[in-house]
């Protein structure tokens, strides 16, 4: 592959007349894993939507697989796991998945493999809304990872799993990013951060950083990412 | 673009299949109005006849009309439809895919009441039966439209709900069934002019009155298409891919 994997060019959003992105530039090589990580409210759902073509974009443009976020041709290259569960609650596990992979044009051996991705191979005939919220999150991944997109997009993945499961996920990630698939994970949980490539730092809708994590911890001098972040920030104030 | 609009349909009927009290309600309440309705003219059999078979074509418009407001809300506000839209699926087979799946329920719900109608109740019409079913059957499917396209106004269930009495309500009273549309001052026979249950009170009539296919029956059976088709397409443009 070749080409950039996400290119944002001074890219800002407006959600309901609140400014919510200002001015944010980045690209991200193919086959990457990227940390999208900052505290809640700082714009790392808002960015993620505008990469999927989600979002009305105020100003800047944002390009995914050299076209512009949203177009048509990107959406079946292009997996999207929203940070709440988009699945339905009163389907199976099986049912859910198979019905996105029915709009997709996959066959069943990929709903079974996807299924078999995320560990519910024992809860495909259990209803959603019977199952547990990292079993749920679970479900949607698995509809995102349907077909094996280039880029796949994923909203706090791991929030309330279990750290065996998050192990065993961040695990598959790796293996996704090795074989070419390039992924912009979003979370809170700083020490997440460590098993990305390169990192987005955000805080109040502006870019803070943007660098692989052994940079950014050099750059800081600090240990781990909570301290840079931290560090970060007090220069940011600083130097206004 | 087929495959995504049979798939939609069969994964609403699945989720309908889940959830049996609301299919049964869905399915018999109508019917047991109806039931209600001849005994209570059970002296007045002409009166009977006349309001019956219009009533059989505004219960599953409304029934159709309230499921389906409510069904696409749920799928709006979960985020479900919003996912939809990031995969390659066009917004009308979404929208053609929930008209299958709620036509056919109303298919069931109509062919329950229509033989109860007139195989036990004994509902008098000149025309025939099937037409009238088919009839009803229209004008359930506008009543999937019509809910499809004001789910996109409501922001809770409870929103929803309201645009019952809000958008039915209204036609119901100009219909012609509680007032000859003949009698009402100007204003409001125009306003029932363009109301679409308007014409589906006076196909169900010119069917309880005519055995033959009436040139007004034709030109009503057109009117209640182009509403059925306009207001699917004006609900597949209700539908955003992206947000502000």
């Amino acid at each position: 592959m070749d080409g950039l994997a996400v290119e944002a060019r001074h890219l800002s959003i407006v959600r309901d007349k609140l400014r919510t992105l200002y001015n944010v530039s980045f690209q991200v090589q193919p086959g990457t894993i990227v940390g999208l990580i900052g505290p809640s409210g700082s714009g790392k759902t808002t960015l993620m939507r505008t990469i999927v073509g989600l979002q009305t974009i105020a100003d800047g443009s944002v390009d995914v697989l050299g076209l512009p976020a949203g177009s048509s041709a990107l959406r079946d290259r292009v997996g999207y796991m929203a940070q709440t569960p988009s699945v339905y609650e009163d389907l199976s596990v099986r049912q859910n998945i198979a019905y996105f992979a029915g709009i997709l044009g996959y066959p069943r051996s990929e709903v079974d493999r996807v299924i078999h991705e995320v560990d519910l191979a024992k809860q495909t005939t259990q209803r959603v809304e019977a199952l547990s919220g990292g079993q749920r999150a679970r479900v949607s991944l698995a509809i995102a990872l349907l077909g094996r997109p280039a880029l796949l997009v994923l909203d706090e993945p791991t929030v309330g799993l279990d750290p065996v499961l998050r192990q065993s996920l961040w695990g598959l990630f790796r293996q996704l990013g090795d074989s070419g698939v390039t992924l912009i994970v979003s979370s809170h949980v700083m020490d997440e951060a460590a098993r990305c490539d390169t990192l987005l730092l955000t805080r109040g809708g502006r870019l803070i950083a943007n660098d692989s994590v052994s940079n950014i911890l050099a750059q800081t001098g600090t240990g781990d990412v909570e301290s840079a972040f931290l560090q970060l920030v007090e220069k940011g104030k600083r130097h206004v | 673009m087929f495959r995504a609009t049979y798939m939609t349909a069969w994964r609403v009927l699945l989720q309908l299949f889940h959830d049996p009290r609301t299919l049964g309600l869905l399915w018999l309440v109508p019917t047991l109005l109806l039931v209600l309705l001849r005994y209570m003219y059970d002296n007045q059999r002409p009166l009977f006849d006349v309001i019956g078979p219009q009533l059989l074509v505004i219960f599953p418009f409304v029934t159709m009309f309230l499921v389906t407001s409510v069904t696409t809300l749920r799928e709006r506000t979960r985020g479900t439809l919003e996912r939809l839209l990031t995969t390659p699926m066009t917004k009308l087979s979404f929208i053609v895919g929930y008209a299958l799946a709620f036509g056919l329920m109303a298919t069931i719900q109509i062919g329950l009441i229509s033989l109860v109608a007139f195989a036990w109740l004994g509902l008098n019409m000149a025309g025939p039966a099937w037409l009238v079913a088919c009839t009803a059957l229209v004008v359930a499917v506008l009543g999937v439209g019509l809910g499809l396209f004001v789910s996109a106004f409501a922001r809770t269930e409870f929103q929803a709900v309201q645009f019952m009495p809000a958008f039915i309500f209204p036609q119901f009273l100009l219909c012609g069934l509680l007032v000859a549309r003949d009698n009402m001052a100007d204003w409001l026979r125009w306003l029932s002019d363009i109301f679409p249950l308007t014409y589906a009170v006076e196909a169900v009539k010119e069917l309880s009155a005519h055995s033959t296919i009436t040139d007004t029956l034709q030109k009503d059976l057109l009117i209640l298409g182009c509403w059925l088709v306009g207001a699917l397409v004006v609900a597949s443009l209700t539908l955003r891919r992206r947000s502000e």
